[in-house]
Parts: C-alpha cells; sequence; structure tokens
C-alpha cells in the first residue's frame, strides 16, 4: 500500500505521520508542496503543522500550493485523501472539504489528549473499527469548526460528520468541547466520503511509550480496509 | 493603481479576538462601545490603469484567495 505525506513550509507532524504511516505497512514517500505531480498512492495525507506560518487564514496559502492541484484531482478521481489539523485547515480552503476553522472559542492555544467519538464506519478510513470511542491528541489554535446553516444540514443528511470531541463515555456536550466547535464536530468528511478532515492527531498515539495506541488501532485497521 | 480592500467577518461568526479587544476598551474606561468586531484590510498597487479593470481583478482576488466567504465579506474601495 502506498502513501504520500506532503510537506508544506511550516508542516511539523510530517515525519511523525510519515513514521506512523510506515509502522503499520505503508510504504510512504514524502512530496515536497512545490511538485506538480503526486506518485502513484493509495493515500494522500496533509500533515499538521503551521504551512505558510498560518499567515492570512490557517491553510489559505498551502491550498495554493502547486501539489495542491494533483491532491484535489486525485480526491476528485476518489482516491483516500485525509487531513489532520493543518491539514484539515487546508482541505477545507480548497473547498474538498465543507466549513472551516475559526479561532479557539477561548483564544488559547490546546495541547491535551481528548476523547473523540467515532461511530460513522461506512467508509474506508473508519469501516471495522471495533470500538468507537478514542484517546487522541489535540494542539492547535484554529480548531473551532463552523459552517452555515445550509451546510450543517447537508453534512448532517449526507453523514458526512466524521468525529465528535466527547467525554470517556461518549457524551457530547459544552464542557467536552474544547475549542468551542459547532456541534462538537472535531472531523469531516465530503459528501463520498473519500476525503477526511479532522483535527485530532491519530499518529501521536502509535506507541504505549507516546501515552496511548488507539492511534495504532486507526492506522492498523486502514492499512487493512484499503488493501 | 492603488486599490484596498477591507475584509469582515460576517454577523453571526464568532469573533472571540474583537470580543477581547472590546473588553479592554471597556477595562481602559472607553464604556460607550456597543460592538467591536476584527477585520482586514489590504493594499494592493496594481498594474493596471483602468479601475474598472483593476477593480474586477482585486474582487477576483478576494473571492479566490484573501477573503472565505463562508465566514467572511469583502469590500473593495474604489481607487481615487
Amino acid at each position: 500500500m502506498k502513501s504520500s505525506v506532503i510537506t508544506f513550509p511550516g508542516s511539523n507532524c510530517d515525519r511523525d505521520m510519515h513514521v506512523a504511516l510506515t509502522k503499520f505497512g505503508f510504504k510512504n514517500k514524502m512530496v515536497w508542496h512545490n511538485d506538480n505531480e503526486l506518485p502513484k498512492n493509495d493515500l494522500v495525507v496533509l500533515p499538521g503543522g503551521f504551512s505558510y506560518g498560518d499567515y492570512l487564514r490557517c491553510g489559505s496559502m498551502a491550498s495554493k500550493s502547486k501539489i495542491m492541484q494533483s491532491v484535489i484531482n486525485f480526491a476528485k478521481s476518489g482516491g483516500l485523501v485525509m487531513g489532520i489539523c493543518n491539514g484539515f485547515q487546508i482541505l477545507v480552503e480548497t473547498g474538498l472539504l465543507p466549513g472551516v476553522l475559526l479561532r479557539n472559542k477561548y483564544l488559547e492555544f490546546i495541547c491535551k489528549n481528548v476523547y473523540v467519538k467515532i461511530d460513522n464506519k461506512e467508509n474506508l478510513f473508519f469501516k471495522n473499527l471495533d470500538k468507537n470511542i478514542f484517546k487522541f491528541h489535540i494542539a492547535h489554535n484554529e480548531g473551532n469548526y463552523f459552517c452555515t446553516k445550509d451546510q450543517l444540514n447537508e453534512i448532517e443528511d449526507n453523514s458526512q460528520i466524521a468525529a465528535y470531541y466527547c467525554d470517556s463515555s461518549g457524551k457530547t456536550d459544552e464542557k467536552n468541547n474544547p475549542n468551542g466547535s459547532l456541534k462538537s464536530i472535531a472531523g469531516i468528511f465530503n459528501k463520498e466520503r473519500n476525503v477526511l478532515g479532522m483535527m485530532p492527531h491519530p499518529e501521536r498515539m502509535i506507541d504505549q511509550s507516546l501515552s496511548g495506541e488507539d492511534g495504532a488501532l486507526f492506522f492498523k485497521n486502514l492499512i487493512n480496509n484499503i488493501r | 493603481m492603488k486599490i484596498s480592500a477591507i475584509i469582515t467577518l460576517k454577523k453571526d461568526v464568532l469573533d472571540p479576538q474583537g470580543k477581547v479587544i472590546h473588553q479592554t476598551l471597556d477595562g481602559m474606561g472607553f464604556k460607550n462601545v456597543n460592538e467591536l468586531r476584527q477585520g482586514k484590510y489590504f493594499e494592493i498597487d496594481i498594474n493596471e490603469n483602468d479601475p474598472k479593470e483593476a477593480k474586477e481583478i482585486v474582487e477576483d482576488m478576494c473571492k479566490k484567495l484573501l477573503a472565505n466567504l463562508v465566514i467572511e465579506n469583502y469590500k473593495i474601495i474604489e481607487p481615487q
């Protein structure tokens, strides 16, 4: 199974993502943002970080990078694309995913472990996962998901909500919504569910010594789903 | 030709930075502020002599990059 991780100027989770993908069996290539062509892939990942220093709006500059046209074409042809954190911000700026990520409600940079509920399994990212509540890490300043009322109706009607912030039992409420996201949304799919954007970092939870292995469950399952 | 664009958050979009600035002004004694919203201002020196054409180009820039139309509005200030 082949994957690519795109590195933008200011990406800082690209190497972590490479380590995670490689650990669970992907043959991963790092691809520079200024390249024109993607290698042949089963999965393309836009990693976390602060591409272009978060100038203008997070992800806005990176969404216009040369490589992004190939990523958009790959996604539109049905290819699997995953954006984590800044990668999620880039995906909404390309228009591949609906909505936008605003500044966190309480103006704090949030860096902590959170529980995330994943119960939408009708997609290649989460199909066959045998639990619904995962402990992942978040680290962001702009993770406050927002979209228009019409967009929200559409993403709810099409089951495009990929993940919610919750407590350890799966309860979603304001107390367990770290950044003020609409409906406690932590991740979103496109309509066809081959593009996933989420703020939490599964690649930071792939080893017990890195405070958890829920990310390992995710990556092991992902590669089995693609095979 | 110099042309400017102002980007503002749409009315129903939360503006926590604007809120904090408002509170700070309030703490400094500026008690008569009803509401404050933060935005962005761009000055663009564009190689175009026709004001109508220049405005159209900047409008295209706003739509494609400078503003995110999900949350922001833009206003172009006519060249003087």
